[in-house]
């Protein structure tokens, strides 16, 4: 049994409490700190653990990546390791479907999963980012294959209810039609003296070459129809052979009606650093990585236990539980730490032996929800008939997007895409609907892009994680601003939650607490592999 | 009425900001229909947690609380406050929601699902509940 350390002041030592870890164990505390730093995105390697008291006891409450990896590492460092957790099976949010797969929801729809062999869909987490250094990492040691995952692709659409006619329009199109529009305004305006107040005129000539060449402008600095803008956005017929082989320069898209569009939302939002090139995903399945993970801890899981308290005094931490394997019987776990990886949305509604500012943050982060739709189809029409491979074509419809398959490109047979991908209004909208009503809103808005949707469709299952009867419910979607600054104060006593992206935003600011940058990371940390691949 | 009074200065100290980005992913999120009445209001975002019936439901650890026959409702500006605020998972629909469709959907779930309060909320009474962001909080 570790004892408080005198090294902690006293105001850091009211702080320390077994819960989420830390009351006086330097070692542990340096070895949850260690892995802050390894899981954030200047991931620099495996934190180097070492200093465990023989003995010393710690408890993993859920076993998501967060959990397992904490287990992983700590038993490495000689701590004496449980996991508990409530699912019958471990791998957190990290869930691929397949053919035979049964998903049921609150409130008691069932779906049975129709897709041929092979065939699959990650209802989270989906794509991996090559920034995120510490979940590639352990990837890597722990023998997931990766694949590309398509995440750009300039043969893809764009569709607006209210723009161009309501007609898709290519990637490539608008793109380039955005930018040499851009780049013609500000050339034009630049040689015209009008932006003298702005640009110094040493600036103006270089300025002007490079619009010049970034927008594919003719040297009258005019983005006009003709071959230097169809060589981007693609021509009304292409360049062929023989006698009736020249190209046909393509039609240019209406200025003012690209800017009122929006659609350029769709654009920036592939520029964002968690969307760019190159994104990875598991081979066969996101859920790869979670029995990946399995594979390192298997020992040390326990499945089936429904938490229902923790509390904590001086001599160690209490866990009360359900069995669910063996009837439901109240069972008490011990030890000298806990790492709690428990959702808050969960935590919050348990009897948790916290501060009562600590409860109330527990109690003020609200949950996003979010759905996807995955259909099957009997054939890659996307690729055959429409030459798109992998990426995502955008809607403005509830839908907001389909996300081709990056994997099995050119194969024949049934493939199953991301029909449907939702959040805010149109994820509560979908949510509350039955799930044959979400399929078959799916197929109908998909039907803008495809109008072989109908005809090729096979069956589908739909995954809206407000209804997800798991302990694990939606994903955390910001905190009030009371909660972030308890939780910032309070960082040690929070092991591993699952924790937000504005959370990480703000204690990345750097702010000088004792803690919370690097504590934070570790809840970044927790996050990442499921929360982050998914962006 | 206590139970309000400890919520009212619970959420006092608990200042709702905007909704911040569950992640990049969501910053593209598609509309949703047109809002025109309670009903509607509940059927496109409430139904999606508390259920088409207003029961809510138990899941492994969260529970959704029912609004059928539920004596919250007794005083309107407590589901109003809920809805603006937020509470617990529940996020917080200000941004979302005007003033004259927080108090249709709070008329429709008091006086639907088995609950009889038979007195209405103005959206003037809304816009006084309204919870006052700051620029940062949005």
């Amino acid at each position: 049994m570790a004892s408080p350390s005198n090294t902690h002041s006293q105001t850091r030592r009211q702080l320390l409490s077994r819960i989420g870890t830390l009351a006086g164990s330097v070692a542990l505390y340096q070895a949850m700190t260690s892995m802050g730093h390894a899981m954030g995105t200047d991931f620099s390697g495996p934190p180097k653990l070492s200093g465990a008291k023989k003995g010393t006891s710690v408890l993993v409450l859920g076993a998501g990546l967060a959990g397992m990896l904490s287990a992983y590492e700590l038993r490495k460092a000689g701590y004496d390791v449980k996991i508990i957790e409530f699912q019958t099976r471990s791998g957190g949010r990290n869930i691929s479907l397949r053919g035979g797969d049964t998903v049921t929801e609150l409130g008691g729809a069932t779906q049975k999963v129709g897709f041929a062999p092979g065939n699959y869909i990650n209802p989270g987490p989906w794509r991996i980012p090559y920034h995120h250094q510490g979940l590639l990492y352990y990837c890597r040691e722990f023998g997931v294959q990766l694949e590309p995952f398509i995440e750009l692709n300039h043969n893809s659409w764009l569709h607006s209810t209210g723009s161009f006619g309501g007609k898709a329009v290519r990637y490539r199109e608008l793109a380039s039609d955005f930018t040499g529009f851009t780049a013609e305004l500000l050339a034009k305006a630049v040689d015209q003296h009008k932006l003298d107040d702005l640009v110094s005129a040493d600036e103006v000539a270089h300025l002007k070459d490079a619009m010049q060449g970034w927008g594919a402008l003719t040297p009258e600095l005019t983005y006009t129809k003709g071959n230097l803008s169809s060589l981007r956005r693609g021509f009304e017929k292409p360049q062929g052979g023989g006698l009736n082989g020249a190209p046909i320069p393509s039609d240019l898209m209406n200025r003012s009606e690209i800017w009122k569009s929006g659609m350029w939302n769709w654009m920036a939002f592939h520029e964002r650093l968690d969307m760019q090139t190159t994104m990875f995903q598991p081979v066969g399945g996101m859920d790869n990585i979670g029995k990946a993970f399995t594979r390192q801890v298997k020992d040390l899981l326990q499945l089936n236990c429904k938490v229902t308290a923790i509390h904590q005094d001086d001599h160690g931490v209490s866990v009360t539980y359900n069995d669910m394997q063996h009837g439901g019987v109240v069972r008490q776990a011990k030890a000298d730490y806990c790492v709690c990886t428990i959702p808050l949305s969960i935590l919050s509604q348990l009897d948790v032996q916290v501060s009562d500012g600590m409860k109330a943050a527990i109690g003020a982060v609200p949950y996003a929800s979010s759905v996807k739709l995955g259909l099957e189809f009997k054939r890659r029409f996307w690729e055959e008939d429409d030459q798109i491979y992998g990426g995502i074509s955008f809607t403005d419809q509830p839908i907001s997007q389909i996300s081709y398959p990056s994997h099995g490109i050119f194969s024949k047979g049934p493939a199953v895409l991301l029909g449907g991908y939702m959040f805010g209004p149109a994820a509560y909208d979908f949510a509350g609907m039955t799930p044959q009503e979400r399929l078959e809103q799916g197929i109908k808005q998909g039907m803008a892009f495809h109008p072989q949707y109908r005809k090729e469709f096979l069956n589908g299952v739909s995954f809206a994680w407000s209804r997800v009867p798991g302990p694990w419910a939606a994903v955390p979607c910001g905190a009030r601003r009371h909660a972030k600054r308890t939780i910032k104060r309070c960082a040690p006593l929070t092991r591993g939650w699952f924790w937000q992206a504005s959370m990480r935003l703000t204690s990345a600011a750097g702010r000088k607490e004792p803690f919370s940058p690097r504590w934070m990371r570790l809840h970044v940390c927790t996050n990442e592999p499921w929360e982050q691949p998914d962006a | 009425m206590r139970k309000f009074l400890l919520f009212s200065a619970l959420m006092a100290v608990v200042v709702p900001a905007g909704f911040a980005r569950a992640d990049s992913a969501s910053a593209i999120s598609g509309k949703i229909e047109a809002l025109p009445s309670g009903e509607a209001i509940y059927r496109h975002i409430c139904q999606s947690c508390h259920m088409p019936d207003g029961q809510g439901a138990v899941g492994a650890g969260a529970q959704i609380p029912a609004l059928a026959h539920n004596p919250h409702l007794q005083a309107a500006s407590y589901p109003a406050t809920v809805i603006l605020n937020g509470y617990g998972a529940m996020p917080w629909f200000s941004g979302l929601l005007n003033d004259k469709q927080v108090a249709d959907v709070v008329n429709y779930i008091r006086t639907h699902f088995g609950n009889h309060y038979t007195d209405k909320l103005n959206p003037s009474e809304v816009a006084l509940m309204r919870p006052h962001l700051t620029a940062e909080e949005q």
